[in-house]
């Protein structure tokens, strides 16, 4: 093997941008062993191990990756599934450039090992060759815990549980468990085929899965308690309720929430339409309303379903945008056209109620707000419009409450969340709580580092 | 569970179907609906619980025939499960005594009409049914209706079976002879535009007014927005807060623009199925 370079990381292929803009297949192409061996050989293996305190499930790093350097690939996915249950989900979908990857000591000089692409390229080779082992479990211990969402928190919950000898089952209201994996993150980020062999390999663990159950309106949660014999419960619902702007021609035809527009390409396969029953409106000219990952995700969909141009508008300047590194830098190459420093005043239709117009505001930065980010202000007198024909509203959400107001004696805070402590404790007796349904939207990773600490907090109170 | 009992086509296009669904079955209350999916490729589809029978474990579903996503529900045979069924979803109609209801089922609305006029009457109504149908061949339920109904208004387009004319004419007949002001609320359920036209003629007569609406859903559980209409100025979630609102309170012109959004794909998606089922 060559002399390790120590300054540049391994580049990991891709599909070039011409190409998969108009594609749904995923856009990095991953390592082979040779690039992921030459990549792993830069780990210093330092004493101080800057970049597991970086990581909200403390992946022992250095171990996985000095696993890859010795050509034990199945050994190295084992070694990052001890603490972290869906590692090819998160070698795709965690922002490491803030995590891990931002402690790494390589990176105060050079650029920081490339975890994220080593952990993914781990759990893809021992997935692909079929080295997955089902591990031992413990006895069946008699107890039973229900489990509400079969997203990232949920599922961890169930990972967690299931190998302890609980008996464990999921209730989920979509007809494919996943949740945000599943409706949310597109195809082309995250492969439906990845999620779906996560949940499979649970299933095979003996965890049981209810599909179309919406808690609070087909069950209770007392229900699931009282008459359904469930010991405890784990609620990781989600967030959720997609915010719109309040703004004049909000109904119009052609403005959707990301969430709306997502999910009827992600989990019914718009994309696919009419193979797909579920039809989507296709612009030519889209304006996706937002910076974070959701707005990302839905500019390279509406790319993908034909739009000639996409715009990102986001009210603050570049340096604020929320979405992962990665995720503006794809966007970018695929031809998405950053307007910053904007906001929409209104929407206007043609005669037949769809959208056609969006009046825009310009900003510009001024004092820091609470957050810490310099807040957006209009500039007097600047206002412009956009041709548009397809408006995608990605702001952000809040707590759909459909459960939780049918669940007495849970506490929640002024926003509508569930009120939880460190280890998700919530105020009703036998009912634990996790991921963005506690902290509002967050991440794959902090929703399952949430489900783990529920699961050890579940387990000591059942077997206490 | 989720396997259809039992499939009549009550008259051209309009099916009833008895599906098993015990847990649906037990708490379904009257003006709540499921999310029903045919197959793997399906739409997700709401329909109104039309009938439930807590006992027996099953709800019955009225279906009528319209693009590709009814029409493969259709095609789906007693014993045939579907590939999703979710619910009850949506609220339950508030069920008080009013005096005197006036429920006017136009169409399909008969469907979703039905349980709650009998809850109604159980309640202590005198309940008046209109019961409305472009002619004789598209009238289902009558008997049901009669059943629940104190008085039992037939209309139809052509004159073929009642009065020949609109529901809204013996509405605005009946508001108009209460003097003694004995009508406490008004149900309209059926098509959009028949919703609008009965929420507009009881508007002058300021009676309590009340519509089921049948927007476009994906999820039905408040988490898509794409059921979303405007209710007073302010934008509502059909699935979640309704399904029903206010007639009067309704902005109809952007409801309607919304029900035709996919107006094009579904003309592509139909004929592409009729295809498809022709060399099948
Ligand atoms: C488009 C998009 C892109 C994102 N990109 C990233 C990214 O790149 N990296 C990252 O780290 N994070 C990303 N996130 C955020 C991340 O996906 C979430 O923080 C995470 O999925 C939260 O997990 P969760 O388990 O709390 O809930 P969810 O994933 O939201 O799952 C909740 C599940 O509960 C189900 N449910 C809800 N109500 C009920 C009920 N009453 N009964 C039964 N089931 C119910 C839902 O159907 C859903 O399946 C993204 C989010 C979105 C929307
Ligand atoms: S789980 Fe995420 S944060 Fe942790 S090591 Fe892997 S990529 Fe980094
Ligand atoms: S159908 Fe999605 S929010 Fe109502």
């Amino acid at each position: 093997m060559s002399a390790v370079n120590r300054q540049q990381r391994t580049p990991m292929p891709e599909q070039d941008p011409a190409t998969r803009a108009r594609n749904f297949e995923e856009v990095p192409l991953g390592y082979t062993p040779e690039q992921a061996q030459q990549e792993a050989a830069r780990c210093l293996n330092c004493k101080k191990r800057e970049c597991v305190a970086g990581c909200p499930v403390e992946v022992d790093i250095p171990a996985f990756v000095h696993l890859i350097a010795e050509s034990e690939f199945a050994a190295a996915a084992r070694k990052i599934k001890e603490t972290n249950a869906l590692p090819a989900v998160c070698g795709r979908v965690c922002p490491q450039e803030s995590q891990c990857e931002s402690k790494c000591v390589l990176g105060k000089k050079w650029e920081p090992l490339a975890i994220g692409r080593l952990e993914r390229f781990a759990a893809d080779y021992e997935r692909m060759n079929n080295l997955v082992e089902l591990p031992e479990k413990q006895p069946p211990n008699g107890k039973k815990v229900a489990i509400i969402g079969a997203g990232p928190s949920g599922l961890t919950v169930a990972g967690d549980l299931i190998l302890l000898g609980y008996g464990v089952t999921i209730f989920e209201a979509f007809h494919r468990p996943g949740g945000v994996l599943m409706y949310g993150i597109p195809e082309f980020r995250l492969p439906k085929a990845i999620v779906e062999s996560e949940v499979d390999y649970l299933r095979q663990l003996g965890v049981r899965i209810e599909l179309n159950q919406v808690i609070g309106r087909s069950i209770t949660i007392d229900e699931l308690t009282e008459d359904l014999g469930f010991d405890a419960v784990f609620v990781g619902v989600g967030a959720g309720l997609p915010y719109f702007l309040g703004i004049e021609g909000e109904q119009l035809g052609g403005v959707y929430a990301a969430n709306e527009y997502l999910t009827r390409t992600n989990l019914m396969r718009a994309y696919r339409f009419p193979e797909y029953d579920t039809p989507i409106v296709k612009g030519r000219t889209v304006c996706v309303l937002g910076g974070g990952n959701v707005a990302m995700d839905a500019a390279r969909t509406a790319r993908r379903l034909g739009a000639e141009h996409v715009y990102i508008v986001y009210r603050r300047s570049k340096a604020e945008l929320p979405a992962r590194a990665e995720e503006v830098h794809h966007a970018e190459e695929e031809g998405i056209i950053f307007k910053l420093l904007a906001a929409p005043l209104a929407f206007e239709g043609n005669g037949d109620g769809m959208v056609q117009r969006m009046r825009c505001q310009e900003m510009e930065l001024g004092e820091p707000d609470d957050s810490g980010r310099r807040r957006p202000v209009p500039k007097a007198g600047c206002e412009f419009t956009i041709e548009t024909d397809l408006v995608i509203v990605a702001i952000g959400g809040g707590a759909n409450p459909l459960l939780t107001k049918s669940t007495p004696g849970m506490e929640l805070n002024r926003r509508g969340y569930i009120v939880a402590d460190d280890a998700g404790k919530t105020s009703k007796p036998r009912v634990w709580a996790g991921g963005d349904i506690v902290t509002g939207s967050a991440t794959v990773i902090e929703a399952m580092g949430a489900g783990r600490r529920a699961a050890r907090a579940i387990h000591e109170c059942l077997s206490g | 569970m989720s396997r259809i009992v039992n499939k009549t086509e009550l008259v051209p296009n309009i099916h009833e179907m008895l599906v098993e669904a015990p847990q649906i079955a037990a708490k379904a209350l009257p003006g709540q609906f499921v999310v029903v999916m045919a197959d793997e490729t399906g739409e997700r589809v709401p329909l109104t619980i039309a009938d439930f029978d807590r006992d027996q474990g099953t709800i019955t579903l009225i279906l009528m025939v319209v693009g590709t996503s009814s029409r493969k529900l259709a095609r789906l045979r007693a014993g045939d499960a579907f590939h999703a069924l979710l619910g009850p979803l949506g609220h339950p109609s508030e069920i008080e005594d009013y005096g005197s209801i006036i429920m006017v089922a136009g169409g399909v609305g008969t469907a979703p009409i039905y349980p709650i006029a009998r809850a109604l009457r159980d309640k202590g109504n005198r309940v008046i049914t209109i019961q409305g149908a472009r002619n004789r061949d598209l009238l289902f339920w009558r008997d049901r209706m009669a059943a629940v109904s104190d008085e039992h208004i037939i209309t139809t387009d052509d004159g073929s079976a009642g009065r020949k004319g609109l529901v809204t004419e013996p509405l605005r007949e009946r508001l108009a002879a209460d003097n003694g002001k004995t009508i406490g609320c008004v149900y309209a359920i059926g098509p959009t535009i028949m919703m609008k036209c009965c929420s507009d003629t009881t508007r002058p007569f300021d009676v309590r007014t009340i519509v089921s609406l049948n927007t476009i859903m994906v999820d039905g559980t408040g988490m898509c927005g794409g059921c979303r209409v405007e209710i007073g100025g302010e934008t509502r979630f059909t699935c979640v807060d309704g399904p029903e609102f206010d007639g009067h309170l309704v902005n109809w012109s952007t409801m309607m623009a919304r029900q035709r959004i996919y107006h094009t794909s579904e003309q592509c998606s139909l004929t592409r199925y009729l295809d498809e089922v022709s060399t099948s």
